[in-house]
């Protein structure tokens, strides 16, 4: 029986559409396999089978009277960073173990009204911060392509839900990589918007200048529909463009002949496996052969984007965390004696290693004497990496490299090295730093693991990167590979 | 090593974080090999370059000067530690 569903969004609605099934027989389809595989896997720390039952009844109701959109009654899978009212947001910290938002994230409400089911809360780095899951408060999450292994991270929960079949879709949020190097390692298609395009109201800040919420899926077509619903101007945060909507899967069927792909030569540097190399070069054959063309360019400050990034993110961090006061919500200790002691303990308390990590740093950054050396000075590397970008979007249309520089590794492996973890972002972390839009496809396997194929657009240009990854899929079928022992 | 014990304690008492006496020297030194390696980014001259704060260079949206929330204190006390009569309550300031 559960065989008979296809996988991707957009065969699901086409079978909501013509009558092949319910919502609900779809929702209590994926609700089963979270069951029966997620003990191993961990991605989710809240199931909601009541509410999301309820919602699929909705959306069956609202096609029954014909007013259902393109997702009514898809299933999703939601990171635990988007306040949902009346469930646990958790952020997986132990500061936020109790906390239920009293309003929904703009995101939500997005994907709600347009009659998406959220089958509950996915599992992720506490507060995004971390490349492999493991600094989670409800335990690391395993890479369903072996399970001894890290999906990535923040968004690994949502990446090994969809990876494993849990979930069609899923909600991620990215601020140095963390949507598209969890859909790498754990082989899914994964987008980060431009900054600005998906609203962070309601998305719990890590570093507000970097943050970005956007779709995970099986495929590009599925990430356009998705970002359809996600993506909006939205006047309760300060920095959503006030840009008309527009139709993601516009450019799905255009051709690419004449379109410009830059190579950067820094992105093929010593530090990556030379398999995941020679796979890239092999996925931009591909594109080759549909009439793009090539050119090596050059992004003289790339090597510095993760230290400028390890700056800026932690001084965000430190000033967005201070919140966590054990005052107006989230843990207190017990027994404070004083205002500084309810403070310090609270936090204390309920931040775990990295997240404590990265308040020092960024408190070191952002104090006095040590302000021009740390933080200002990458602030002005932020731009000089941005103008890289700007003129290399003068001679191209995109710019492909690998999304990591190698397939995911094991667990434990880097918790004790910060800096070797840090630097499984080093080709994502631009993106950011630049507010690109970046998006991850898988583009095959290296020892039986997934490789994910990176492509950076301009401005706005999202619509061409899903053209481009749809494309690609539709001569490769690499996305359409499965982890052992989840069929 | 760049960052000393009395670093950490300084920076843990102005971010108001708790850290356990025996892991301070293990902060010292991981806070150490993060901070030598972003100092990375000195290799590169970059004097008269303008801080970029944001990616797109935004300006703050302004917006009428009305009242739009309206009174929702008990829903978002809801999720307080502890609060009475509309309070929010901490250990006594003053005495």
């Amino acid at each position: 029986m559960s065989t008979d569903f296809p996988r991707s969004a957009a065969a699901l609605a086409a079978g909501l559409a013509s009558g092949d099934y319910s919502s609900v027989e779809l929702t209590r389809h994926y609700l089963e396999r979270i069951a029966r595989l997620d003990g191993g896997l961990n991605s989710f720390v809240t199931v909601c089978e009541d509410s999301a039952l309820a919602q699929a009844a909705e959306a069956d109701a609202a096609r029954a009277a014909g007013n259902a959109g393109p997702l009514t009654g898809i299933p999703y899978a939601n990171k635990d960073i988007f306040c949902t009212r009346g469930v646990r947001t958790s952020c997986a910290s132990r500061m936020l173990d109790k906390f239920i938002a009293p309003y929904d994230a703009h995101v939500v409400e997005r994907l709600h009204a347009a009659g998406l089911v959220m089958l509950g809360k996915t599992n992720m780095d506490e507060f995004a911060m971390g490349s492999s899951n493991e600094s989670s408060f409800y335990g690391a999450v395993r890479n369903p392509w072996d399970r001894e292994r890290v999906p990535g991270g923040s968004s690994g929960g949502s990446a090994a839900a969809v990876a494993a079949g849990l979930a069609p879709l899923a909600t991620g949020t990215d601020t140095g990589g963390s949507i598209r190097q969890p859909a790498a390692l754990c082989g899914i298609s994964g987008l980060k918007p431009t900054y600005g395009r998906v609203s962070r109201y309601g998305m719990v800040a890590f570093a507000s200048s970097l943050d970005q919420g956007g779709p995970m899926a099986l495929d590009a077509r599925d990430l356009a529909l998705m970002l359809n619903v996600m993506a909006g101007f939205d006047s309760r945060d300060s920095t959503s463009i006030d840009r008309a909507d527009e139709d993601y899967t516009r450019m799905l069927d255009s051709p690419l002949t004449g379109l410009r792909i830059g190579l950067p030569r820094e992105y093929f540097g010593a530090e990556l496996d030379t398999r995941i190399g020679d796979l890239i070069h092999r996925a931009v054959a591909v594109l080759k052969a549909r009439g793009a063309v090539t050119r090596e360019i050059s992004l003289p400050n790339a090597a510095l984007a993760i230290p400028a990034y390890y700056v800026i993110a932690p001084a965000e961090c430190s000033a967005n965390l201070s919140r966590y006061d054990g005052v107006r919500f989230g843990h207190r200790c017990n027994d404070p004696s004083d205002l500084d002691d309810l403070y310090s303990r609270s936090r204390g308390e309920a931040f775990g290693a990295e997240v404590k990590r990265r308040i020092l740093v960024g408190t070191y950054a952002l104090s006095s004497g040590y302000y021009d050396a740390y933080y200002r000075k990458a602030q002005q590397v932020r731009r000089l990496i941005k103008n890289d970008f700007v003129s290399a979007f003068d001679e191209v249309d995109v710019i492909i490299g690998p999304t990591t520089p190698g397939v995911a590794f094991h667990a434990g492996q880097n918790i004790e090295d910060p800096v070797t973890m840090y630097l499984s972002d080093v080709y994502t972390t631009a993106a950011n730093l630049a507010g690109l839009p970046a998006m991850s496809l898988p583009a095959g396997l290296v020892d039986e693991l997934p490789v994910g194929m990176h492509f950076i657009g301009n401005y706005f240009d999202e619509a061409r990167l899903l053209g481009l990854g749809h494309a690609y899929q539709q001569d490769t079928d690499w996305h359409r590979q499965t982890p052992p022992g989840v069929y | 090593m760049s960052i000393k014990a009395e670093d950490v304690r300084a920076m843990a008492r102005l971010a108001r974080l708790e850290i356990a006496e025996p892991d301070i020297p293990v902060y010292a030194d991981q806070l150490s090999r993060i901070l030598d390696f972003v100092a990375q980014m000195n290799v590169i001259d970059t004097a008269g370059v303008e801080p970029l704060a944001h990616p797109l260079d935004l300006v703050a949206r302004l917006r009428p000067d009305q009242v739009t929330e309206s009174d929702q204190r008990e829903n978002l006390q809801a999720g307080a530690p502890s609060t009475a009569d509309g309070l929010y309550l901490v250990p006594q300031v003053i005495e």
